[in-house]
């Protein structure tokens, strides 16, 4: 063997030695180094979880009435595994099943889909959990039906009946509370994104709004997880983990069931009289609450649904329905996503603007029918003129034009047209003491925050909508062309972004551009009644675990403090008094044996109706009482209602009735809401069997 | 010649049994992978085939007759004269061009994975015609390069280029299938055989240039199929398609990746239990060691290999005959790319090709085919003097 074959053996062998150290260099690199990495990936190949979901916790009021509780359902169940594997891929006897139960075949194949399986543009109806737990087809099967599935399981393979639980609204006393307590439904493939901060299991029934919602962490509990390990035809092969599921917690809210209910049919007896007189009544929200500590104990929003409509299953059809404006938008909830002018109940912002301002409260002033303005005369409320009354009075009876001539001084004062550098704007820094344009902070999803047209949102209006009413003529519609609206456009173009003397005055009455919610002005009323704090409202009060323990209170939490000194308050106190006993709210609580204090509201709303009439006003009562010893504020709305005492007054006087007690004039302890006087503090004992008592 | 050399013929002499001159280390290592071997494939099939309702058995069994009838080869090589192969290699080349004519036409091909590699044969068995021609092409182009019909030392142009075309015959029909992992091991073991025949060093790099852009050219022009341009794509990009080969790759990665330092255990890997990995027990087998061996375990059967190739170089050095040295490294050179690219195709360092593992997939064709090459190596070891 000569040299040079010596030396190609000798370059040979290096190269093979070189090849082979190289795969064992791979090899520490993918079972050494990055082992971790690859330990992951093949779990997440091999193992699937099923989930057992955890019986959701109850809510309940504040004497431990259940407002949502669990009942047994009979789900009739689909085994993909097993259904699967049949020679037709399980369509006859779905398509059996299907007829039997009355149901669509196409919509019973499309349930027992996994999401996956369908295509990216037409997933409704699929199943979000996974392959290996029984998928409902329905959970309200008929026993007798559910029977002859069992009984005859040879002629539906895969088929199987279960009881599962479902969530119930039990609506004891008659109530709906369905926009407070919010409604449950599958988990969606946004919801597993984790968009919104929280994890989900596939296949969870999770919260969908109201307090479902907001406090679905608590409720939910912890599902059990079975973790089974499949092989590439997902057959399982063994069982990795099982976790028993944990019951979700009990939450305890503030609302009570028969003040719920109470409020509820005050709301809709307000609706149905205003429609008598001849008003759209379109919607209405109705609130109560605690002065003291913020907390809600009943609220209204009409017109509603039925909550257990989602459980039940809701068609397309329906849950259109819940969205149309035919039908006034019932998945709106008025009291908190209603932004409405809150009119005269906004001149006790203004009075509170006044005093600041060194305006003597008891004083007189002038209420004629009609303060001009520039070159534009304001009318009165029903153009009465009433002559030098004093302030007290002019509240009482909602004089308008005293409130015209107070503004415009003011507006002069801070340089009208050309403001000075710094402006007083004592109507302004009123109403943001009064936080009108914050959101109330209750504990309840997708508030509705108030506009509050100053100076700084006019500058952000006018950048957002200068192009618009610069270019009227070109941008505007056809409808939108008339003498009046264009000549609205050319004075917005003009000089939309300075406050003008008409907004002043409009400011001051609560009407213009200044909206806010049924809440907010509860809110607002509350503070007034209770000294001066703005107090967060809330519904929850507690959480309580299944065994009983208190695992979470909730406190109260004041947000901020009226603008107003002790002189002003006292003021305002007298005249939201003598709004009933000597104003516009006498005629509505005539022979109320509790003294209330209040004030009405009718405000214009601009624009028209879907059927071409002009929309007609917005009936508001805000109020506190009793007026002694202030404990609840209670407001109601009914928008296109018409007048504020004769509809919402009346309704908040109803609202009082209920919870005191009262009948006429006469007051029964007995009947009234809460015996001693005062909402319980005590966390009632929680048990899904607690009735009311009919005998109250 | 060392004194150590000289006491181990000394020591080979003194046996008689049939298994005299039998390298101990080779045999050792050969044995233990045969071993191991067997243990894998039954790991790889077992589970699975009981749960689908079949006999758990089904592989094990076939898996020990063909190593039964590997080793009869083996042993029937080593103890064959030498002369008698040399004369023996006109016809035994002759046979693997027939297989591998017979593959091709249709009827009598069996079409597996896109690729008409087999032949069917009466009882559910398959010869693989690729495997046998690898032994054909080496025994041949040894002849060729060892036998001198001039006075020059070393083999010259017209023997290269007759030599090439003994290679080269056998290596388009497996390009005809097409089988781009055994004609790249070909390839390399050709190359091989040149460069330590004597041949200038030229050839070695003319060789090497023909077959990189031979490679190239293939794949521009189509030569190669989809099927093996997706398998060549999915090596880049592994990523790209979820169930294809890249999902095949990927796949594997993780099953080895996922073993860890220690593995799950033999016959605990819940990868190769749940087959995640196609062709576990033949191309992919080393997953299952992967897996269920971990680094100890699979990094150990890279060192068995290790051990056969050194001690085949060794053999190759020693031999004093140039046809048995030729033979012995053609060998070497093709059990060390075939493990490559085995062993990389698993680990993703190498495109996937459908080659068999040496001494552990299963497969009767490939196991003949490397147990008559270890009888070879056996066979130039035990007659190493000439």
């Amino acid at each position: 063997m000569n040299q040079r074959v010596r030396l190609s053996l000798l370059v040979v062998q290096i190269f093979v030695l070189t090849l082979m150290i190289a795969l064992l260099g791979r090899l520490f690199y993918l079972q050494v180094a990055a082992a971790p990495r690859y330990k992951d990936a093949a779990l997440s190949i091999q193992s699937r979880d099923v989930i057992n979901p955890a019986i959701r916790g109850l809510i309940v009021d504040s004497s431990g009435i259940p407002l949502a509780l669990n009942r047994v359902g009979l789900a009739i169940t689909v085994d993909r595994i097993t259904v699967d594997k049949q020679p037709d891929k399980g369509v006859s006897v779905l398509a059996k099943v299907s007829s039997l139960l009355g149901l669509s075949y196409t919509d019973v194949y499309r349930a027992t889909r996994l999401c996956g399986e369908l295509p990216k543009y037409d997933k409704a109806g699929c199943w979000t959990g996974s392959r290996y737990q029984p998928i409902p087809i329905t959970k309200e099967a008929d026993p007798a039906i559910a029977l002859q599935i069992v009984e005859r399981t040879n002629e539906y393979p895969g088929i199987d009946a279960t009881p599962v639980a479902i969530r119930n609204y039990p609506g004891y006393a008659g109530v709906n509370a369905a926009h407070e307590l919010g409604y449950v439904g599958p988990v969606t493939e946004e919801d597993l994104s984790g968009k919104n901060g929280r994890s989900y299991y596939r296949s969870e029934t999770i919260g969908k709004t109201g307090l479902e919602l907001q406090y679905d962490e608590y409720l939910r509990g912890k599902p059990g997880i079975r973790t089974v390990i499949v092989d590439r035809k997902e057959s399982i092969t063994r069982e990795s983990q099982n976790t028993q599921p944990v019951g979700g917690n009990h939450l305890v809210t503030s609302l009570d069931v028969r003040l719920q209910a109470g409020v509820e049919s005050a709301l809709a007896d307000a609706v149905r009289r205003a429609r008598g007189s001849g008003y759209p009544a379109d919607s209405g929200a109705a609130v109560v609450m605690d002065i003291r500590n913020g907390q809600i104990l009943a609220m209204a929003s009409y017109p509603t649904y039925d909550p257990n409509a989602w459980e039940k299953g809701l068609s397309v059809a329906d849950a259109k329905a819940l969205f149309s404006e035919k039908n006034n938008v019932p998945a709106l909830s008025r009291p908190l996503q209603g932004l409405f002018a809150p009119a005269s109940t906004f001149k006790s912002v203004s009075v509170v603007a006044a005093a600041n301002a060194g305006y003597n409260l008891n004083a007189t002033y002038n209420c004629p029918s009609e303060t001009q303005i520039g070159n534009r005369a304001f009318q009165n409320f029903d153009s009465k003129a009433l002559g030098r009354i004093n302030l007290k009075k002019g509240i009482a009876v909602s004089c308008d034009t005293l409130w015209y001539q107070i503004a415009y001084d003011e507006w002069v004062r801070d340089g009208g047209l050309k403001p000075k550098s710094n402006p007083n704007d004592y109507f302004f820094k009123a109403a943001q003491g009064f936080q009108v344009d914050k959101k109330t902070e209750i504990d309840l999803p997708s508030e509705l925050s108030g506009r509050l047209p100053d100076r700084e949102w006019r500058k952000k209006w006018y950048a957002a909508n200068k192009d618009f009413y610069c270019n009227y003529k070109d941008r505007a519609k056809k409808s939108q062309l008339t003498p009046f609206l264009i000549e609205l456009a050319r004075e917005n173009c003009l000089d939309g972004d300075k406050i003008r003397a008409g907004d002043a005055v409009n400011f001051s009455i609560g009407q213009g551009d200044t909206v806010i919610t049924p809440l907010k002005l509860t809110q607002m009323y509350a503070a007034i009644g209770n000294g001066g704090k703005i107090l967060r409202p809330s519904i929850a009060k507690a959480i309580v675990s299944t065994d009983g323990k208190i695992i979470k209170k909730f406190g109260a939490k004041q947000l901020g403090t009226l603008p107003a000194t002790p002189a002003t308050l006292k003021f305002l106190e007298g005249a939201l008094r003598e709004v009933i006993t000597a104003g516009t709210g006498t005629g509505a609580f005539a022979g109320f044996p509790i003294a209330i204090s209040g004030k009405t509201g009718t405000a214009q709303v601009f624009g028209k109706n879907a059927n071409g009439t002009l929309k007609a006003d917005t009936s508001w009562f805000a109020s506190y009482g009793p007026t002694q010893n202030p404990r609840y504020a209670v407001v109601m709305m009914v928008s296109q209602g018409g007048f504020g005492a004769s509809v919402s007054g009346v309704g908040v006087r109803k609202i009082y009735e209920t919870l005191f007690g009262v009948t006429g004039s006469r007051i029964d302890p007995a009947k009234a809401i809460f015996p001693d006087g005062r909402p319980p503090v005590k966390i009632p004992k929680i048990s899904p069997a607690t009735k009311l008592r009919e005998d109250q | 010649m060392s004194s150590l050399t000289s006491r181990s013929i000394y020591l080979r002499r003194s046996r008689t049994s049939v298994f005299a001159g039998f390298d101990p280390i080779l045999t050792g290592a050969v044995a233990a992978l045969l071993v191991i071997g067997t243990l894998l494939v039954y790991a790889a099939t077992r589970d699975w085939y009981a749960a689908n309702g079949l006999d758990p058995q089904y592989y094990l069994k076939r898996h020990v007759l063909n190593i039964l009838i590997g080793v009869l080869l083996a042993w029937g090589t080593t103890i064959i004269d030498y002369r008698l192969l040399r004369a023996y290699t006109p016809i035994l080349w002759g046979l693997g061009v027939l297989g591998l004519i017979i593959v091709l036409i249709p009827g009598l091909g069996a079409e597996v994975n896109g690729a008409k590699a087999w032949i069917a044969l009466p009882g559910g068995f398959q010869i693989q015609p690729a495997e046998l021609a690898k032994i054909s092409i080496i025994v041949g182009m040894s002849m060729i390069l060892s036998e001198r019909t001039h006075d020059s030392n070393e083999p010259n142009t017209r023997d290269v280029l007759q030599a090439l075309i003994v290679a080269g015959i056998p290596v388009i029909f497996i390009l005809m299938q097409p089988d781009m992992g055994t004609v790249f091991i070909i390839s390399a073991a050709v190359v091989t055989i040149i460069a330590v025949s004597g041949a200038s060093s030229r050839w070695v790099v003319a060789l090497l240039l023909i077959a990189v852009i031979g490679a190239f050219g293939a794949t521009k022009a189509g030569v190669i199929n989809s099927y093996q341009v997706n398998r060549l794509q999915s090596f880049v990009n592994p990523n790209a398609d979820t169930q294809g080969s890249g999902y095949q790759l990927r796949q594997a990665r993780i099953t080895v990746g996922s073993g860890g330092l220690f593995g799950t255990g033999l016959f605990d890997g819940p990868q190769t239990n749940g087959r995640f990995v196609p062709e576990q027990q033949t191309d992919f087998i080393f997953t299952v060691a992967g897996e269920q061996l971990g680094f100890v375990g699979s990094a150990g059967i890279v060192l068995l290999y290790l051990i056969i190739l050194m001690r085949a170089f060794a053999i190759a050095r020693r031999t004093n005959d140039p046809y048995g040295r030729l033979v012995a490294t053609g060998v070497t050179a093709w059990f060390a790319f075939q493990i490559f690219e085995n062993i990389g195709m698993t680990l993703g360092l190498m495109p996937m090709t459908g080659v068999p593992l040496p001494f552990l997939s299963y497969g009767g064709s490939s196991m003949f085919a490397t147990l008559i090459g270890f009888g070879l190596l056996q066979n130039v070891h035990a007659r190493h003097r000439g």
